[in-house]
């Protein structure tokens, strides 16, 4: 089946196994990190190594892969990572969040509703959400081990002491199926509600820290707050100056010298489709 | 264990590795009571507090503690969780160094209000009143609540600690040297303000101190520690007034001497 110097998605069968039993792991207790033997990536840190490595662990011949960055299919990263998996595992790619049954991502989720049978991966740069003020690993394990979170919450306090609300706006905390703190990765606050009862399987790969967790289909997601300081998400006075959307996170452009501000669509997928449905914005 | 005993210390034994820091160390704290360990330098009194604590595990004998909602329980028995719960809600503890006790990088109010966050408390403003109320108890500015303490005088750290560990009401708290880093001017009024908590809400407290001043003014019992053994117990005024171990009396001359 391997030819020398090559095998399927890049990575040797023993590492796949050895990921995919971290990943079950991960999946029978969501939200907890299963620590893994990261291998070498022809990436460096910080480009998703542990993404793509849970990607590659996973992928059949039969998956259609969209990868984002920022929302965006066209970035430099996105295209890397697409046409590497296009390359090494041969698999039909798309920019169509509806087409595709394998999803990886940096700093979104997509603003089309996943579905079941849908999976999700997410790239991790540090997946320790008590990190900020627990330097010491075991640590922060014990912490883990016996729900011990209210150090999450003085983080949130001092948000607000500082600004007045809580100023976290991405990689803000959540709790998983009511029992594990976790780091959603740095996706806006706008995308956290999407991960609760998502339908579809989340995975998160750290490959830095060596780490893979899950939110498994359906399980309960709630981020983190005060009862008198609710979690919130992002609200924009615009709509989409594209596509008229405006359910949807935007980005802010200046587009001129001048300065001239246009409101779009982070997820560019979502905006066309939009857009060729005959949807329209008001810019000029 | 003596019916009314809050904590009882049987036959306490502390180690380094193969050496020992405190050998056989017995007593008994009641409810309100405030006990002072006293002795040189290196003779076992904040590994003994340690130990207490179970933060460092005992190389042999037990400590039974009348638990608020489980009884006596051996200390030892108690699983990890049940250990920190102790340490977070009704237990407080006041290191000599107040970088070691508190966070210097949150605000005063974060500091207080952390154990009650701990404790699922999740209503800011409550967290606000609560800070605020613990910072007056302890003499500190309520203007004070968004600065850091590291920002904060010795004297202010050294408060400040006492009101983010007693804002869960404890009933018991242990002390190491609380007031060694303080100016003596500054030492007054935090040893005032002690014995006024202590008092109003009926704590019971180990207090480690070499200062026998310091164990005049607060304890009510002494448990005088050489080379990791009690030599000599008793009451404050008692074993101060009329020492019958000749290192106990050495003490307190060398005291009266300076
Ligand atoms: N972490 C440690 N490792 C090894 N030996 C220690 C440690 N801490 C204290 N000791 C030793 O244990 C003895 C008692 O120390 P300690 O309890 O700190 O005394 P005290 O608080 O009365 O000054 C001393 O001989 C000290 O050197
Ligand atoms: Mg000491």
């Amino acid at each position: 089946m391997s030819q020398a110097g090559y095998n399927f998605a890049y990575l040797d069968e023993h590492t796949k196994r050895m990921i995919r039993r971290a990943l079950l792991k991960a999946v029978a207790i969501p939200g907890y990190q299963v620590p893994f033997g990261s291998r070498e990536m022809p990436l460096p840190y910080g480009w998703g190594t542990g993404g793509i490595q849970v990607t590659a662990a996973i992928i059949g011949r039969d998956d259609v892969l969209k990868v984002i960055d920022q929302g965006s299919d066209d970035t430099t990263n996105a295209v890397n990572i697409r046409s590497f998996f296009a390359r090494v595992a041969g698999v039909a790619t798309t920019e169509r969040t509806r087409e595709a049954t394998l999803i990886q991502t940096r700093h979104r989720i997509p603003e089309t509703p996943l579905a079941a049978g849908q999976v999700i991966v997410f790239q991790v740069p540090i997946p320790e959400p008590l990190r900020w003020l627990e330097p010491r690993e075991t640590e922060t394990r014990s912490l883990h081990a016996l729900a011990d979170y209210g150090l999450m919450n003085v983080k949130l306090y001092e948000d607000i002491v500082r600004h007045g609300r809580i100023a976290t706006t991405y990689d803000y905390p959540v709790e998983v199926n009511g029992r594990y703190l976790m780091r959603p990765s740095p996706i806006p606050k706008f995308d956290n509600p999407k991960m609760h009862r998502n339908p579809a399987l989340q995975l998160f790969g750290a490959g830095r820290e060596k780490r893979v967790y899950a939110v498994p289909p359906w399980t309960d997601v709630r981020s983190l707050d005060f009862e008198d300081h609710p979690f919130a998400i992002e609200r924009w006075d615009h709509a989409c100056g594209l596509c008229g959307a405006s359910d949807s996170y935007l980005d802010e452009l200046i587009t001129d010298d001048a300065g001239t501000r246009l409101h779009v669509c982070s997820d560019t997928e979502y905006c066309a489709a939009r857009r060729a449905a005959g949807h329209q914005g008001d810019a000029p | 264990m003596s019916p009314d005993a809050l904590m009882s210390v049987r036959q306490l034994s502390a180690a380094y590795g193969r050496q020992l820091a405190c050998r056989e160390i017995s007593f008994e704290l009641y409810p309100g009571e405030v006990i002072c360990l006293v002795g040189e330098s290196g003779s076992g009194k904040s590994t003994l507090l340690n130990t207490l604590a179970h933060r460092h595990r005992p190389a042999s004998g037990e400590v039974i503690y009348r638990h608020a909602r489980l009884g006596p329980v051996s200390l030892g028995a108690l699983d990890e969780a049940r250990l920190r719960e102790l340490w977070r809600t009704d237990w407080g503890f006041v290191r000599q160094n107040p970088r070691d006790g508190l966070r210097m990088r949150i605000s005063a109010g974060g500091n207080i209000g952390e154990r009650l966050m701990a404790l699922g408390e999740r209503h800011y403003g409550r967290l606000r009143e609560t800070a605020v109320e613990w910072l007056r108890l302890v003499e500190i500015d309520p203007q004070r609540i968004d600065d850091r303490p590291d920002t904060f005088s010795g004297g202010m750290q050294q408060r400040l600690q006492i009101a983010r560990n007693l804002v869960t009401r404890p009933r018991l708290v242990f002390m190491d040297e609380p007031t060694s880093g303080l100016d003596v001017s500054v030492q007054a009024r935090f040893l005032d303000l002690l014995r006024r908590l202590v008092a109003e809400m009926g704590l019971s407290v180990v207090l480690v101190t070499h200062d026998l001043g310091v164990a005049r003014l607060l304890g009510h019992r002494i448990l005088v520690m050489k080379e990791g053994q009690i030599v000599e117990q008793g009451l404050t005024d008692q074993v101060l007034d009329d020492p019958q171990h000749p290192y106990t009396q050495l003490l307190v001359t060398s005291v009266l001497a300076a």
